[in-house]
């Protein structure tokens, strides 16, 4: 076991009485004072600020145009980099010759580069990956000396306009770059908790300032791992090495609507992704399971790991699952073969020895307020 | 009162023994969704998972503390399990149980002996 590192903003999660926990080899707050409760409920009513510069930031610098990135890129998923807006972001997944996914993403189009955002367990794996794949046209820059803070909630932008006046007239997925007393910002309107929005990348020196203020503000309160958890798992948002893995396709996650049209048969680059025939198949013919929301119809939460039934059969097992603060009961996310995946059904799952009602239902759990 | 180091306080109420968690269980634990409690007339040996507490984030397991017979749960726990956090140590016991010997009690820490080991 290798020692964990420690976030830039350390100091800042032990003044705020924080619980760190090891998470993707770092010691992360997973919760403050306020509890997980109370801080996911906050961030729906007003302003949640997360600290997740455990996640990778990634630079790819042309060598030749953007174009060329762009379509460097479009080899190692089926997402349609090179119609990506300058200044707009998109939500990308690295597959497998199998088609599985190695890891999912936010691309940029950051004009004269892309900017990529990449979960922590799979960062190192993801610079090897594209270092591997794209070198031929691309420069490839893990982003050292920068944190990213997100900022979530109904009240973000209010709170964030005042440091940062410009972000009022951002759309969802809209990026840019402020000059800031806490240095260049580079501001993306996103997240993953499935309110409206900001993610910030900043400067380590800025950071504390940054994060200092913006917690100074009536609105904003810290937030940690398990609301984040209980927050994207509302929204229906896929935690990867959880819900989505090199054994899932996009397609049997239910993210198929990531694969824009032109990727697709038929399209102008269609294919072309490592593990293509799969995908296209796929979305063809429909996959052998699907990723489905799942509501227990009693109080018992069911967690990750619990096997779902249909009478004596086994058809699926549940891959997220806990209690949604904001839903007030249980829910869950997983897969069940597809002919078991219309709304409505009736399943059990095993909690502990007992077959528990189980009924697949519509994600997300919650509804998203994205600003678009 | 007595103390596991599980973090179960024990009392002595009419010839039974209550069982609940301690405060410092209770916020160590987080806000919690739902207990599942035995039925009564269950007999429990020392050390059987008696009790499941679910948190927003994770299940946990109470151990029990004794062998004996459940004669009593909880039921209020049912329809407000944020009782544990509330009031842990009143309105949020668990169960109640018959043993054949109060003096099982004698082996667990009092209330000084818990402090020390929560400090």
């Amino acid at each position: 076991m290798t020692e964990l590192l420690q976030l830039g903003l350390h100091a800042l999660h032990l003044e705020l009485g924080a619980r760190m926990v090891p998470f993707a080899g770092y010691e992360m707050p997973v919760q403050y004072p306020m509890g997980v409760m109370a801080e996911h409920q906050h961030c729906r009513a007003s302003a949640g600020l997360f600290d997740v510069s455990h996640m990778g930031q990634v630079i790819l610098r042309p060598k030749g145009t953007l174009s060329e990135t762009a379509l460097a890129l479009e080899a190692l998923m089926p997402i349609d980099v090179l119609g990506l807006p300058e200044g707009r972001q998109r939500y990308g997944l690295f597959t497998n010759d199998s088609g599985g996914i190695l890891d999912d993403l936010m691309a940029a189009n950051r004009g004269d580069h892309l900017f990529v955002v990449v979960n922590a367990a799979c960062k190192t794996a993801d610079v090897a990956h594209m270092t591997a794949h794209l070198s031929a046209t691309t420069e490839v820059e893990a982003v050292t000396g920068r944190a990213l803070l997100a900022l979530q909630g109904p009240k973000a932008e209010a709170a964030l306009a005042r440091l940062v006046p410009a972000v009022m007239a951002m759309r969802f997925m809209d990026v840019i770059t402020a000059e800031t007393l806490f240095g260049p910002l580079w501001i993306s309107r996103s997240g993953y908790t499935g309110e409206d929005g900001f993610e910030i990348s900043v400067p380590d020196g800025g950071a504390r300032g940054l994060a200092d203020a913006l917690l100074a503000m009536e609105e904003v309160a810290a937030i940690g791992l398990g609301a984040r958890d209980s927050l994207r798992l509302e929204a229906g948002l896929c935690l990867y090495g959880h819900d989505i893995d090199t054994d899932t396709t996009p397609v049997e996650a239910g993210l198929t609507w990531a694969i824009q049209k032109t990727r697709r048969s038929g399209g102008g680059r269609a294919g072309g992704f490592p593990g293509a025939a799969r995908i296209l198949n796929e979305l063809a013919s429909g996959p052998g399971r699907l990723r489905v929301g799942l509501r227990p119809e009693g109080k018992a939460p069911m967690r990750e790991g619990t096997a779902l039934f249909d009478g004596n059969r086994q058809v699926g097992q549940v891959t997220s699952g806990g209690f949604g603060p904001s839903v007030g009961q249980p829910i869950a996310m997983g897969y069940v073969l597809a002919d078991k995946g219309e709304i409505g059904t009736s399943l059990t799952g095993d909690v502990r020895g007992k077959r528990l009602p189980v009924t697949v239902c519509p994600l997300p759990f919650h509804p998203t307020s994205y600003k678009r | 009162m007595k103390y596991t180091e599980d973090h179960e306080w024990l009392r002595i109420e009419d010839d039974l023994i209550v069982v609940g968690i301690t405060e410092h269980a209770a916020t160590q634990l987080g806000d919690i969704v739902f207990v599942e409690l035995p039925e009564v007339e269950t007999m429990i040996a020392k050390g059987d998972e008696v009790v499941v507490i679910e948190s927003v984030k994770a299940a946990s397991d109470i151990l029990a503390p004794v062998d004996g017979e459940i004669v009593e749960v909880n039921d209020a726990l049912g329809d407000k399990p944020g009782l544990v956090n509330e009031d842990p140590t009143g309105e949020a016991w668990f169960f109640k149980v018959k043993v054949d010997d109060l003096s099982v009690l004698d082996s667990y820490m009092d209330e000084d002996e818990y402090q020390d080991l929560i400090s």
